[in-house]
């Protein structure tokens, strides 16, 4: 990293951990909400962009994530900060259980096969009122009073978020973040130098659902509830959306487009109940005109101007 | 009859027509989804709500003409033909831009329309359910084997489902656009390459697609309330079983949608609460012995 991007990102750091001083309550809440979206969608693209798995159904993890915490809260007595680290633990075993079984022959495969099966987990906890409280979902769950404060919540998701991004960052940078990158350009080639890719893509599906079920955890505390339709797959479709609108082959990416999407879905809502209708939209002008997402065309901009001319294919 | 009772208890026996005829639909549904997949390789997510779309029109025209019989034939006929359309323009519009660019791509479209679809249905029709009658010919119910009451309609269904398979597979196998179709769904470069026009031979497997959806929602109007929603649960079934049969095979997806019904309706006997985990588990356990499903895939 460059000196000049360790400025920006110290200043940017800076600027969030201040924020709550300025700002009105629900402004405060709003971009907990952002930063844990954000988090969630960059746990996405470690496989989706980097590991180039087809990961439909991402909100299954976050979700589990969520319960989990949830039910570990509110069922047992254990200390509560245990809960933390059990839900994510519970997402990053359900992420590796699902990708066993979904690994096939083809991304498509993959995906849509997820998809379905995520809907299972999804039904079931619509279902089991006995357990998860089926469609209301739990509300007012006790969390530590460390963290019940909206300013407790903000900084908690705060930190929370950073390390999760600081050690994703340094697992795309490690060997094994570019043996991923490898596969997902070539995987027979991969496989031939002596890579093995089912492992690899495995265990990047285990943590994914980690920092997945890391910013479900965050959803509670910030949020205080969980409902079903967290692990809707709508949701999930509106983590890819941010993925791909942030840019999809860059590491802050993503959270930009959490940031972009949670503040247009606020501004939106007031005005009209047709979120979905504006969303669909969105996504269609950005699968038209906007590929490689906002950060993949600055960048693209960029590396024109000053490395050299790319060379388009005839 | 008391012979094939001592046998199978009247609730299971009943409960296997219900699957039966639950089977028609998600195969009608399930073929044309196959059939895009299986040609143009888009796994179409926005089929579920062309599917609600087709019934909704229903709704809307047999309302139109007096809530009859007459309405409901009528409905059979226009509300496939209404989406078919819509899959028209959404092909020509839209999809045949991508088709060289990556699946993601595709499948983040057709995500796209769904949630789309979704809005446009509760801005035209509202957020209320709807029902559609039983046309009067198929009111009441007959005697199966002795006295267990089947309702007609249902058996409507049962007929159907077999006399629409039996037209794909004439379709496919026997009109030189099925040999083509199926040609391109294994190397549309090379039919290009032998002066095929293979952007008019999708646009048209994508509209069949369109129309089976649309066939498939008039069909299950009558025994459902039509609401929004119904989209979603149809999309995930249909993708199970399509992954079961075999992606693009469309004797697959009569296997899938027969396992699916099936494992769906005896479930709900075993486990009230949870019937809807056996079919899920059908999947599992098909794929871990057949990865890539029952019968041959045209991937």
């Amino acid at each position: 990293m460059s000196k000049k991007t360790l400025f920006w990102l110290g200043a940017g750091i800076i600027v969030l951990l201040l924020l709550p001083v300025f700002l009105p309550r629900f402004y405060v809440y709003l971009v907990s909400i952002i930063l844990l979206y954000g988090l969630l969608a960059t746990s996405l693209n470690l496989v989706l962009g980097y590991g180039g798995i087809f990961q439909f159904h991402h909100a299954v993890f976050y979700g589990v994530g969520a319960y989990g915490t949830t039910l570990m809260l509110t069922k047992t007595g254990l200390p509560p900060m245990l809960a933390f680290i059990v839900g994510p633990l519970v997402s990053a075993t359900f992420g590796l259980v699902l990708g066993i079984i979904c690994i096939r022959l083809s991304k498509l495969y993959f995906g849509m096969l997820q998809i379905s099966l995520g809907s299972l987990v999804w039904a079931i906890v619509y279902r089991w009122y006995s357990f998860t409280g089926g469609d209301d979902g739990i509300h007012g769950i006790p969390i530590p009073e460390m963290l019940s404060s909206p300013k407790g919540a903000y900084y908690f998701t705060l930190i929370i978020t950073l390390v999760c991004l600081f050690i994703m960052w340094k697992i795309i940078q490690s060997p094994f973040g570019s043996a991923l990158q490898g596969i997902r350009d070539n995987p027979v080639r991969s496989e031939m130098i002596g890579i093995n890719v089912r492992m690899h893509q495995l265990l990047a599906l285990a943590l994914a659902g980690f920092f997945a079920g890391v910013a479900g955890s965050l959803f509670v505390v910030v949020d205080n509830t969980v409902f079903p339709d967290m692990l809707f797959w709508t949701f999930s479709l509106e983590i890819l959306i941010m993925c791909l609108l942030g840019g999809w082959f860059t590491f802050l990416g993503p959270m930009l487009g959490a940031a972009v999407i949670v503040a247009l879905r606020t501004f939106v809502s007031t005005y009209t109940d047709y979120w979905a209708l504006v969303l669909g939209i969105i996504m269609m002008l950005v699968i038209f005109f906007l590929p490689n997402g906002i950060l993949g065309y600055v960048e693209e901009k960029f590396k024109r101007g000053f490395i050299e001319p790319e060379i388009e294919e005839q | 009859m008391d012979a094939v009772y001592s046998i199978i208890p009247a609730g299971v026996l009943s409960q296997v027509f219900v699957g039966l005829s639950r089977t028609t639909i998600l195969f009608i549904v399930a073929s044309g989804l196959t059939l895009i997949l299986g040609v143009l390789r888009i796994p179409n997510v926005a089929h579920g709500s062309l599917y609600m779309i087709g019934a909704f029109t229903a709704f809307t025209v047999t309302k139109l003409f007096g809530g009859g019989s007459a309405g409901f034939w009528l409905a059979l006929i226009i509300a496939p033909l209404v989406v078919a359309l819509i899959g028209l323009i959404a092909e020509r519009g839209m999809f045949q831009f991508l088709y060289e660019r990556e699946h993601l791509m595709l499948l983040l479209l057709t995500f796209a329309f769904s949630l789309i679809f979704g809005d446009l249905v509760k801005l035209v029709w509202g957020g209320e359910y709807k029902s559609v009658p039983v046309p009067h010919i198929f009111q009441g119910f007959v005697p199966l084997f002795g006295d267990l009451p089947f309702p007609l309609y249902n058996l409507f269904l049962l007929i159907a489902g077999p006399v629409v398979a039996i037209l794909l597979w004439l379709l496919t196998n026997k009109t030189k656009m099925g040999k083509i179709a199926r040609a391109a769904a294994v190397d549309r470069e090379m039919v290009g390459a032998v002066g095929i026009n293979v952007s008019r031979v999708f646009a048209i497997v994508f509209v069949i697609g369109c129309f089976l959806a649309g066939l498939g929602g008039v069909l299950v109007a009558p025994t459902v309330s039509v609401t929004l929603g119904m989209d979603h649960n149809l999309i995930i079934e249909a993708f199970l079983i399509v992954i079961m049969g075999g992606l693009g095979n469309i004797w697959g997806a009569l296997l899938g949608a027969l396992i699916f019904g099936l494992t769906q309706s005896l479930g709900i006997l075993i486990w009230p609460q949870f019937g809807i985990i056996f079919p899920y588990l059908a999947v599992v356990v098909v794929l871990l012995f057949r990865p890539t499903g029952l019968l041959k895939s045209t991937w």
